[in-house]
């Protein structure tokens, strides 16, 4: 393939069009995947080539949708299920925490479930109400899941791809605002990372800035901001949530001293928490400064007229690097 | 009559709940012994069938009682009893073909007896050494489930990567392949089970619902569940509905035979409701007394489902003394292999909880199970209690 300039959707409909052309045990499944290619189009055009029996429309029934696929899985498939809105996979949750989660543990190995649950996540899209949460600590607080978000169109290529491979259940979480955005250039001779990593997306010495899905965009034009007033900001995209990869973080934080780290999910008991609880475990003599976390509050989402007050802004970004550096 | 012109008010025309289980009832073997016919469901069972039967209900019977005895010395945390559902648990189970596949609840000990399934395995769950050692690929018998109705969804699921697989509807006696998914009459009341009844009629996924309705679902009554007989659910979702009476074993065997046969030829999903009484507690935990009347209990010991099979067999001359005897022996040997099989079981390692997280091990996990297994390290040659 020679090079191409992709948006986020097209990198995650590449990337499941190759899965399922690699492997023809991977279905697609969920509500409107099918004709209409999903409310989001990530699954354009795959009913046509591959087939109602492996593009299924399914019934209206979250619960049904995933635990459906574990009975497709325990069959032998790779079943890729969408969750048409973040805010609708809690009918799902039991099937999720209780059943996918815990069948290779149960069965002692016996049962494996490589399934993939794709979520949209996170909002700025002015949805309405359960159209725009960040369920990611939920899922990440599970064992037995493996939990990743992709925040750019070549990551969305590629660890699609990944997490379909994996013979582990992976929730797959996909920043909406970001589907039809910016573009990158995606040349698929080149290796991508393994599924399980995070990644330094951009160098710098002075605070580690740590971000994961629609959040790393946002940390990296904080980065650039800084640069004109002469703060040098690390960036790094977590990638993955559970597990996490902190060594590079650690190997950053070390250097740097500080860290912050930002998501839309809220604040409160969010993925925050676990890192900078565990980066006060490994850097505790190198931390000029307590680790900072910039989220959302700990309201309900809300009503999208006042949603940019709710997300993590470049500001509110910046002010946590200035709160660092001041300690 | 109607009070609100929408047709008849269902609970005058429906229930409560008919104690004989009514006319819809399948019958084929009378709580009396005698042999009736069906016009839809009957057929011819062999002498050596009706005594597998019987061997079945008695031996599964043993099981059950010697796991409440185990439990009342401490040796089980806690065991569903099956105690009056053998009927329905062996009609069910003799049905399958060995391609079938089965999705249980926590209580179906009699199907898992005729899956091949050593009952020492069902034991381990609830002694509390494991989740089920079993094969659930090899056995074709999945894991017990223990979240009500979850696993009617992964049957339907399998089901349709049968139809996938092409194993439905070849006319290829040992290939079509069809799912039983188990359930209670509480269970019926999920949300899983209502969804398993949408995906499975929408995709005509070969998958039969097996519901026990034993009447209780804990302390609360099938009347806390459904103001009409559950069979009649499926109609509503676009598939048929049997009620069949759980405690003859002849016409559970004869209507899950037919309902599996369906769904193996391609034409969809069944509900089976088996129309049985919980004689026993709904575990060890639960004082059945409080809620409900000895009576009844009473009553349902006279539809007892052994003893109307070995009248049958009694009074047409198909078994005798020496037969009911080595069945009876075989129990005690059963009995005895299951008391000191349940005590002889080792329990895991602290080190075992960390295996089979995933399939992929991450390094987090591993490196958690090193420091645990570090700090259990400094412990050696002291007793665990030695740790404090
Ligand atoms: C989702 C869920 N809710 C509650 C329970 C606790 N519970 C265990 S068994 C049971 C009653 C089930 O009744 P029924 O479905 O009729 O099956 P039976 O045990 O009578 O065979 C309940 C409430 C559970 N295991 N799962």
């Amino acid at each position: 393939m020679a090079i191409q300039r992709i948006t986020l959707a097209k990198g995650l409909n590449s990337g499941l069009r190759k899965a399922m052309e690699d492997d023809p045990k991977v279905l697609v499944m969920g509500e409107d995947v099918g004709k209409l290619g999903g409310v989001f189009r990530i699954t354009d055009g795959l009913q046509k080539d591959f087939g109602e029996d492996r593009v299924i429309d399914s019934p209206l029934a979250e619960s049904g949708i995933v635990g459906t696929a574990v009975g497709l899985a325990l069959r032998g498939y790779r079943p890729v299920v969408e969750i048409q809105f973040d805010g609708f996979v809690y009918p799902a949750y039991d099937q999720i925490v209780c059943q996918v989660a815990k069948m290779h543990y149960r069965s002692k190995g016996r049962s494996k479930m490589p399934m993939v649950i794709r979520i949209p996540f996170g909002g700025g899209i002015g949805a309405v109400e359960h159209h725009s949460e960040s369920p990611e600590a939920q899922f990440a607080h599970t064992p037995g899941i493996k939990v990743v978000a992709c925040s750019n169109p070549v990551d969305g290529y590629w660890m699609i791809q990944q997490a379909i491979a994996c013979d582990d259940p992976v929730v797959f979480l996909e920043p909406k605002r970001q589907y039809h955005a910016d573009k990158a250039d995606l040349d698929d001779s080149v290796d991508p990372d393994p599924l399980f990593s995070s990644r330094v997306v951009r160098r710098g010495q002075d605070v580690t800035l740590l971000a994961y899905g629609p959040t790393v965009k946002t940390a990296l034009s904080a980065a650039e901001a800084a640069a004109n007033e002469g703060t040098s900001l690390e960036v790094i995209d977590l990638r993955t949530l559970s597990p996490l990869d902190l060594g590079p973080v650690y190997e950053s934080v070390r250097r740097t001293g500080r860290a912050v780290i930002t998501h839309e999910a809220h604040v409160n008991l969010g993925m925050g928490s676990e890192v900078a609880a565990r980066i006060t475990e490994e850097c505790f003599y190198s931390l000029e400064a307590p680790v900072l976390r910039v989220g959302g509050f700990d309201t309900p989402y809300p009503a999208s007229r006042i949603e940019e007050d709710f997300l993590p802004d470049l500001d509110r970004v910046l002010d946590a690097v200035d709160r660092s550096l001041k300690f | 009559m109607s009070h609100h012109g929408f047709g008849p008010d269902l609970v005058e025309v429906f229930g409560p709940s008919q104690s004989d289980g009514g006319p819809e009832l399948v019958q084929l073997l009378t709580p009396e012994g005698e042999r009736v016919h069906h016009p839809e469901f009957d057929r011819d069972f062999s002498a050596e069938e009706l005594r597998g039967f019987y061997r079945d209900m008695v031996l599964t019977r043993r099981i059950d009682t010697e796991a409440t005895a185990l439990q009342r010395h401490g040796e089980l945390g806690i065991w569903a009893q099956l105690l009056g559902q053998e009927a329905a648990q062996i009609g069910a189970g003799r049905a399958l073909r060995p391609q079938d596949h089965v999705f249980p609840t926590y209580r179906e000990h009699g199907v898992a007896w005729c899956r091949g399934i050593d009952p020492l395995a069902l034991l381990g769950l609830f002694r509390g050494v494991d989740h089920g050692s079993w094969d659930p690929e090899e056995k074709h018998f999945g894991l017990y489930t223990i979240v009500i109705g979850a696993q009617a969804l992964h049957a339907t699921g399998y089901a349709m990567g049968m139809q996938r697989d092409g194993v439905v509807g070849t006319g290829d006696p040992d290939r079509d392949a069809a799912v039983v998914a188990h359930f209670g009459d509480g269970a019926s009341s999920q949300g899983d089970v209502n969804e398993a009844f949408i995906f499975a009629a929408s995709y005509n996924a070969p998958v039969v619902f097996f519901c026990q309705n034993n009447q209780w679902a804990i302390s609360e009554p099938i009347e806390r569940q459904s103001r009409i007989p559950l069979y009649q659910r499926a109609l509503g979702f676009g598939f048929p509905g049997v009620r069949v009476d759980g405690n003859d074993v002849l016409a559970t065997y004869a209507v899950t035979q037919a309902a599996l046969q369906r769904a193996r030829d391609g034409q969809g999903p069944t509900l089976v409701e088996a129309y049985t009484y919980r004689m026993g507690a709904h575990t060890t935990t639960d004082d059945p007394t409080r809620y409900r009347l000895s009576d009844d209990v009473e009553r349902w010991k006279l539809r007892d489902p052994i003893s109307r099979v070995e009248v049958y067999l009694r009074r047409n001359g198909l078994v005798d003394d020496d037969f009911i005897d080595t069945v009876r022996a075989e129990a005690d040997q059963l009995g005895h292999d299951l008391r000191e099989g349940c005590k002889a079981m080792p329990d895991p390692q602290p080190l075992d909880m960390f295996d089979h997280v995933y399939a992929e091990e991450t390094p987090e996990l591993r490196a958690e199970r090193e420091g645990f297994a570090a700090y259990l390290a400094q412990f050696d040659g002291h007793s665990v209690e030695g740790r404090r």
